[in-house]
Order: C-alpha cells, then structure tokens, then sequence
C-alpha cells in the first residue's frame, strides 16, 4: 500500500528565522499518526504547511507529497491547493467558532463542503448532509441551526462533519478538543477516531497532551523546537523513550506518581526562533556535553529513530 | 521587530509639516499675512506670491502658513475639551454598576444625536463667535465618541485578573482607574485624539465658512475659502489652496490615527 | 495509587473557609420588555468547608460555577443568598471598607499568565502592590525576597511582564500573591495555560510554598488529575451544585455520583492507553446522560 502522505526535509522560515528545520514525516493509508510538541515546536506550522495555508511571510521548503496528486504541495498555487483541500486532504482546527461561518444554516454549510468538490449533486447533497450529521451523533434538527444556536462541542462535531464530508484520504487535527470539556473531549476523540476507521483515511493528529496521543494514535513524532526528536510506535516511545526530551517531558507529565513532587524539566521552553543551534534541547538538558553543539544524526529507521548524542536507555541510567 | 505601516509614516509626515509651518510663521512668512496692499490685488501666482493674492492684495501663502495656527489650535482646543471630559466619564461608565452606567451612556447618546454645527452655532451666539468658543462647542460635541472608545477599552480592562488581583489585595476603584485603567487605555486615547483632530479642523472650517468660527482679521483656512467664493469662477485658485491645505491636514491626522490603531492593535501586531 | 493520607485535619483543626448554602443568580439582559429579565443560575446552593493547613480541590467543567464560588469567596462578588465565613467572619455582606484583614489573608493566582498581570508595570510594582495597598512599606528587599521565593533572579524586578515566558509570569503572579504573607491561598487553574514541562514546576513551587508557609490551599481546575495530584480533598461541581466532595484518592478511584463516574472515566491517561484502552473506553459504560 503506498503512504498517503509523504513529508521530506520541511523546512519553515520567518524572515530568516528558522521556526522549522528538516521534518520527515510520512503517513501510511489507514494509519493514524500523532505529532506531539509543546508551544514553539513547530508542530502546528508542520501542518500549516502541508495544506499551504502559512501567513503571508512565511515560507516553507522541502517537499510534501500526496498520494493521488500529481504535484509537489509546497509551492503549489492557490488554484491548485484548493482542489487539494476539502476532498484529499481535511483539516479540523482547535477553534471550531472560526471555522464556520456564523451566517449560514449548517446544513447548508456541509451540502456546499460536497458540492464544491462536485462530489454530489444536489439534491443527495442534502440527504449526505443529515447522514454526516448523524454519523456525528447529532439530530437533524441542526441543519437548520446556526453556528451559534450550538455549544463547542457540537460544533466542534459539525467541523468534523464538514472535514469527513468528501471522504478526505487524510485528516489533519490541530488541538481539536483542547478547547473543550474532558466528558466532551472523550466524546469528539472518539468520534474522530471512529470516522477516520470508519472511511480507511488516515490521520494526522497534533496536540500537545501526551496521555490523547496514546489513546488514538499507533505511531507518534515528538517534535521539541522546530526539529522531530524522537518518533516510533505509540507503546515503545512512551515506555522506552530514546530522547531525553521524550524522556523529560513523560517524568514531567506523570501526575500519578506517588511523592509530593513532579519530576521536572529545568528552565523554560524559549521563544519560538530562539532555540539553540546543534541539539536544540541541549539548554535544558541534564546529560548535554560539547558534542551537543553539533546536530545529532537521525538513529534509527525513518518511522522508529530519534536524534539525540546521549539517548537514554544505553547501560545503567 | 516592529513595522512602521504606511498610512503611520504618512499620517506622521504630514502632521509634522503643518507643526513645522505653524512654527516657521511664527518667525518668519513671505509677507505679512494681515496686510492690505490695494495695489496688489488678485494676483496670479508668480515667484513674488507663490500662490498669488486676494481680493484685498494678501499674500496666499503667508496666510495659509499663518491660517495653520488656527487649525492647530483648534484641534488642541477641541480634543483636550473632548479628553479632559470624555475619558474621565468612558472610565466612570466602566467601573459603576449597571444602572449608572446606563444613564452615562444614554446621556452620551442624546449628546451624540445632536449636531456639533448646530451646538458651536448655538454657543457663538450665547458666548460671541471666537475660535475659542466654537472649539469649547466642537470638543463638548467629540465628548460622546471618546466616552464610548473608552468605556469599551476600560471594560476590557476590568475584565482582566491583574484588575481582580488589584481588587483582591484590596485596591480602591479610584486608584485602580489611575494605576490599571488608565495606563492600558492610553493607545485608544491617542487614536481617537488623532481622528477628532481631523474632525475638529473640519469643523473650524466650515463654521468659519458660515461666519461663526474665526472672525477677521486673524487668518483661517474656513474663512479663506468662504471669502473666496465670489471670485470662484474668475480666479478658482483662492478656493483651491485653502481647500486643499483643510484637505491634506485632515487627511494628515485620519492617517495618523489609522496609523496609531494599527500599530497598537494586538492581534495585528502578534500576527507572524 | 498511594494517596496523601491526612493526618491533621482531624475535627479539632479551625476550619479556613466555611460555605453555606450559597446562591448566585445572574439577570441576563432582557430579551423582552414585558417579560422578566431571564436568570442564570450560576450557583444553587453550595456548601462545603475548608480546615486550616488543608489542600482543598474544586473540579468541574466550563459554566459548572466554580469560577463564581471563588470570586464570592474572595468577596469580588455578591452573593443573592447563603454565607461565605473566613476565618471565623462572615464576609458575605462586609462593605469594602470592613475586607481589610480579608484582602491580606487571602489571596488569588489566576489563570492566564497573559492577562493576570498589567502589562504597563514593572514586576517589583506589580508584585509590590498588595504591600502598596496595604500601607505597608514596598521594601526593595521584600520585593527581592519573594523574586528568590518562587525561583526568579533579583534583576527579574526591573522588567516587564511580556518579557517572560508564561511560566515565569505565572511565578509573578504567585509573588504577588504572596507578598501580604496570606494565609489562604487560591489558584484558579494556575497551570492550565501552561506547556506540560513547566507545569511541574509550577505544581512544584506551589506545593514547596504551601508546605514552606503553612498555607490552607484551595485550588481550582477542570483537570481531576492535577487536584487528585496537589490536594487532600476535592470537590466535583456540575451545573452549580457540588455533586459530590471526599477524599481526591477515593473519588478519582471510586466515584460515587454519576457524573463524576462520567469525569473520572473521560480523562485519557497514559496508563490507560498503553494497556490498551480506546476512545471508546473513555466514555464511559452505561452512559445516561
């Protein structure tokens, strides 16, 4: 089976800046895939990118591929990108206000999702539209509703609704329940995760809550300022991580430890931009050394590896 | 790094060049803007008078330089009226409770709905016309646009927790206002300063055009044109020169204030 | 799961904060002009009681009224009905002027780090102001002293908030809080807008400083498993009513009422996960509502 997306050497700059360096990031058919970073990691630019919607001066290179389009995406026009979203790609965003516009009924909303891609005609359109609302679990009452007649979760379920419309090979979700209530949280996850089995897409999945990432994904990218430091199997990086920042930020996440105090990572995240050059970790890391200076090579295979001089996990500590 | 935007730097330049002119005519113009000389009479501009002379023999140009005192002093007039009064009670109308709260705002609107011509007529023929008064009138008419500005700046400062922290130590409203309110409503404060400037040196015109604004024989652009209006078809010039100095100086001070909005608006300036 | 076994809120320890019966309705703006303005409940009549030295724990989700139980606790609201006593002294309808020893006694760390701190003041200003108000003298080497509390260099005093990271901010905002040397402490979701690897630190300092000054601690979040982490006891809130209040260890592992069964079972654990639990697992069994 070929992989659906196909990510090399992104690179994303702002005015010089380097905000990030060198993904590789590749999605099988079917396949779901985490990205987990905290703030200034480059993980929701990564995304941006692959769907060419960065702001104005911000510029992407490397190359990302789809498969099923014909054509490098980085750089691709407006015309062409747009043909591209919405049918081969889709994406659910973490804000869902702003991803639906407040002056249309909703199902008017999803029957246009469908016809801008001719997927549908009209008339099915508009039955497709009640039957995605309902694989959504919401009643058919709310194609008639506007976006702020709903709370956030369900309209965090109609933006899902919207993206799954066209059966997209791949869906793309940034922080989607992190606006939202643990109890409605569980519900959109689950809703997510049952849509894309449901159609065979697959899915690309960016938070920054380790514990959702374990829960829907089978392959995760830990991405630490602008670089992927450590990525593989959702059960071997969160036991056995290789990175010391894999390594940090699970001690520092682990809330059921039984003393007083949290493990932690020293200092602060920097600003985006600001992180240092060779190992960008190595400021906050404890087992830093000169060789740290220098870039750590990628060890490993190109979907279990990580890039770090000191790994953990190597003789007694 | 931030940007300096476009309309910012035009706004900028131009407000400088009239400062710079009310400045210079100070101490120096081409000939004394008062001056009747009977002989000269509708001059044709020439390298004498760049800008040629009126029905009584004055040179355009000094008084155009002379004349942007009077813009500037009316806009100073207008908008500190306008300041002193509106920020005062938009920060009032933010910090009291619902039901005097509403009564500042309705009053707010009432002085709204009533025109600021009408009322700087009304107060040159109770106090005598003079740019003083009518500029009283014009900056009592922009209380009600910066009370509203304001009021909604200071609203969203009170909804901020360094504001419930001030509150929870046990800070008093009135130093809350100066301490907290104040200082985080100062870049919509000069904003709307900029645009009521614009405003108030329209308004000095037409009124000096009507006759209720600056009397002779100090010089304004208003009443420039208005003195201009017999001769608009034989010498058109007389008209044109003031009308585009009021032009270009409102123009000046909207850009400014579009300038300022930008630059101080958050949400534009986190934008990577 | 070990839990933080109580030792000394036994029935003799002072009580901090006592709750009673506590009602809030808010008028919402009318919507005719023959019909009464319609009411938000926000809260239907809490109780609960704090002890002294204890880490108290509210939970519940967006609109559950758990923002408006602390601020009529910190008395920055009115209450409509039911009391509010600190430290053995009705404040429910004390005017400002009588909140004196409350305003040193308690006090608040909120959320955003963005928005908790004026972005116009210096941080020795900022953290100096309760002192300020309080007619105490801002010494330049108290200021220093709570900078070198909460981790932060001296020279921190000189700057200004958007020059820190959200986590130093936060650091601030505990200073403040600190300065009138209070003894109740209340955190509103302090971490929530925090990266995870400088919510430990945070978590940290406040458990340090808690432990350190002797504190009662009431601390508020939508997330069970920081209270169950930090606090003694918890209380779960829901559509402006506590459903339920215990110990955080015997809550977070056998909920009692439905919808903190439905909270508990919600919350994606790594534990869970990588013994295989699904999305489906989070919601949970027999679900009702």
């Amino acid at each position: 089976m070929n992989d659906v997306l196909t990510v090399r050497g992104l690179s994303v700059t702002v005015r010089d800046t380097a905000l990030v360096s060198d993904v590789d990031l590749t999605v099988g058919a079917g396949e779901r895939v985490g990205l987990i970073g905290e703030s200034g990691s480059g993980k929701s630019l990564t995304a941006l990118s692959i769907l060419g919607l960065l702001p104005e001066d911000v510029r992407a290179g490397g190359s990302v591929r789809l498969d099923g389009v014909d054509h490098e995406l980085v750089g691709a026009d407006e015309r062409r990108m747009s043909r591209v979203r919405g049918r081969d790609i889709a994406m659910v965003f973490q804000e869902p206000m702003t991803a639906l516009n407040p002056t249309m009924r909703i199902g008017d909303q999803l029957a246009e999702a469908m016809l801008i891609h001719k997927t549908l005609a009209k008339p099915a359109a508009r039955t497709a539209a009640a039957d995605l609302l309902d694989r959504v679990q919401l009643p058919a009452e709310t194609l008639r509703a506007y976006p702020h007649q709903l709370s956030g979760g369900q309209r965090q379920r109609v933006v899902l609704a919207l993206a799954l419309a066209n059966d997209p090979a791949l869906l793309i979700c940034d922080e989607p329940t992190t606006a939202l209530d643990v109890t409605v949280q569980a519900l959109v996850l689950d809703l997510i995760v049952r849509g894309v089995v449901d159609r065979s897409s697959a899915l690309l999945f960016i938070t920054h809550d380790l514990a959702v990432v374990a829960t829907v994904c089978e392959r995760v990218l830990v991405m630490y300022g602008g670089r992927v430091v450590e990525a593989g199997p959702v059960a071997e990086v969160f036991t056995r991580p290789r990175h010391r920042y894999t390594e940090g930020l699970l001690a520092a996440s682990d809330l059921e430890t039984t003393s007083r105090r949290l493990t932690t990572i020293p200092g602060n995240v920097p600003p985006a931009g600001r992180f240092p050059s060779g190992c960008v970790f190595r400021t906050r890391c404890a087992h830093a050394t000169a060789l740290c200076e220098e870039t750590p090579p990628w060890t490993g295979s190109e979907t279990a590896g990580f890039a770090c001089h000191h790994p953990a996990g190597v003789g007694n500590d | 790094m931030k940007r300096l935007n476009p309309s910012l730097i035009a706004g900028g330049v131009i407000v400088t060049v009239i400062v710079l002119m009310a400045l210079v005519s100070f101490v120096w113009t081409p000939y004394d803007a008062t001056l009747v000389t009977p002989t000269s009479r509708l001059l044709k501009p020439s390298w004498e008078h760049w800008f040629g002379t009126d029905k009584f023999g004055r040179d355009v140009l000094s008084q155009i330089m002379v004349g942007s005192r009077t813009t500037l002093f009316v806009g100073v007039v207008a908008v500190g009226v306008a300041a002193v009064i509106g920020v005062p009670l938009g920060i009032l109308a933010a910090m009291v409770r619902r039901w005097p709260s509403e009564v500042i705002m309705r009053a707010n609107d009432l002085l709204l709905a009533f025109p600021a011509l009408l009322l700087a007529i009304m107060f040159g023929a109770v106090f005598g016309a003079s740019t003083l008064t009518a500029m009283v009138a014009i900056g009592i008419a922009s209380v009600p646009s910066f009370a509203r500005v304001i009021r909604s700046g200071a609203l969203q400062v009170m909804r901020t927790e360094y504001v419930l922290a001030a509150r929870a130590a046990g800070r008093q409203p009135f130093p809350i206002a100066l301490r907290h309110v104040l200082p985080n409503v100062t870049s919509l404060i000069t904003v709307q300063a900029s645009v009521s400037f614009a405003i108030a040196v329209l308004a000095e015109a037409a009124l000096s055009f009507l006759g209720y604004g600056t009397p002779p024989p100090t010089p304004s652009w208003g009443r420039m044109l208005q003195e201009s209006q017999e001769f608009l078809f034989t010498a058109p010039r007389l008209a044109i020169f003031p009308g585009i100095a009021i032009a270009i100086a409102v123009l000046g001070f909207n850009l400014l204030g579009d300038g300022l909005r930008d630059r101080f608006d958050p949400k534009l300036e986190d934008r990577r | 799961m070990t839990e933080h076994i109580p030792t000394t809120h036994e029935l003799e320890t002072p009580t901090a904060i006592q709750v009673v019966d506590l009602v809030r309705d808010y008028p919402r703006p009318r919507t005719s002009l023959f019909q009464p303005a319609p009411v938000v409940h926000a809260l239907r009549g809490v109780s609960l009681e704090v002890k002294q030295g204890e880490r108290f724990g509210i939970v519940g989700e967006s609109g559950c009224g758990k923002s408006t139980l602390l601020r009529l606790i910190a008395a920055l609201d009115r209450a409509t009905s039911g009391h509010v006593i600190v430290e053995d002294t009705d404040i429910t309808r004390l005017p400002e002027r009588r909140l004196r020893s409350l305003r040193e006694n308690l006090q608040l760390v909120f959320q955003d780090p963005m928005s908790s701190l004026d972005p116009r003041m210096r941080v020795r200003d900022i953290i100096a102001e309760p002192l300020v108000v309080q007619g105490h003298p801002a010494s330049g080497e108290r200021v220093r002293e709570l900078l070198e509390a909460v981790g932060l260099s001296a020279d921190a005093g000189d700057r200004y908030p958007h020059q820190f990271s959200g986590g130093q901010r936060q650091r601030i905002s505990i200073a403040r809080a600190l300065a009138p040397r209070p003894r109740i402490l209340i955190a509103d979701e302090p971490v929530s807008a925090l990266d995870v690897s400088v919510r430990a630190q945070v978590l940290n300092l406040i458990s340090d400083l808690v432990d350190e000054l002797d504190l009662t601690l009431v601390f508020v979040s939508h997330d069970l498993s920081v209270v169950k982490h930090v606090c003694d006891r918890v209380a779960v809130m829901n559509a402006g009513q506590i459903v339920e209040t215990g110990y955080t260890g015997d809550v977070y592992a056998a909920p009692q009422h439905p919808y903190t069964q439905r909270l508990v079972s919600a919350i994606p654990t790594l534990q869970r996960a990588l013994s295989g639990a699904t999305t489906a697992d989070l919601l949970a069994k027999g679900e009702s509502a």
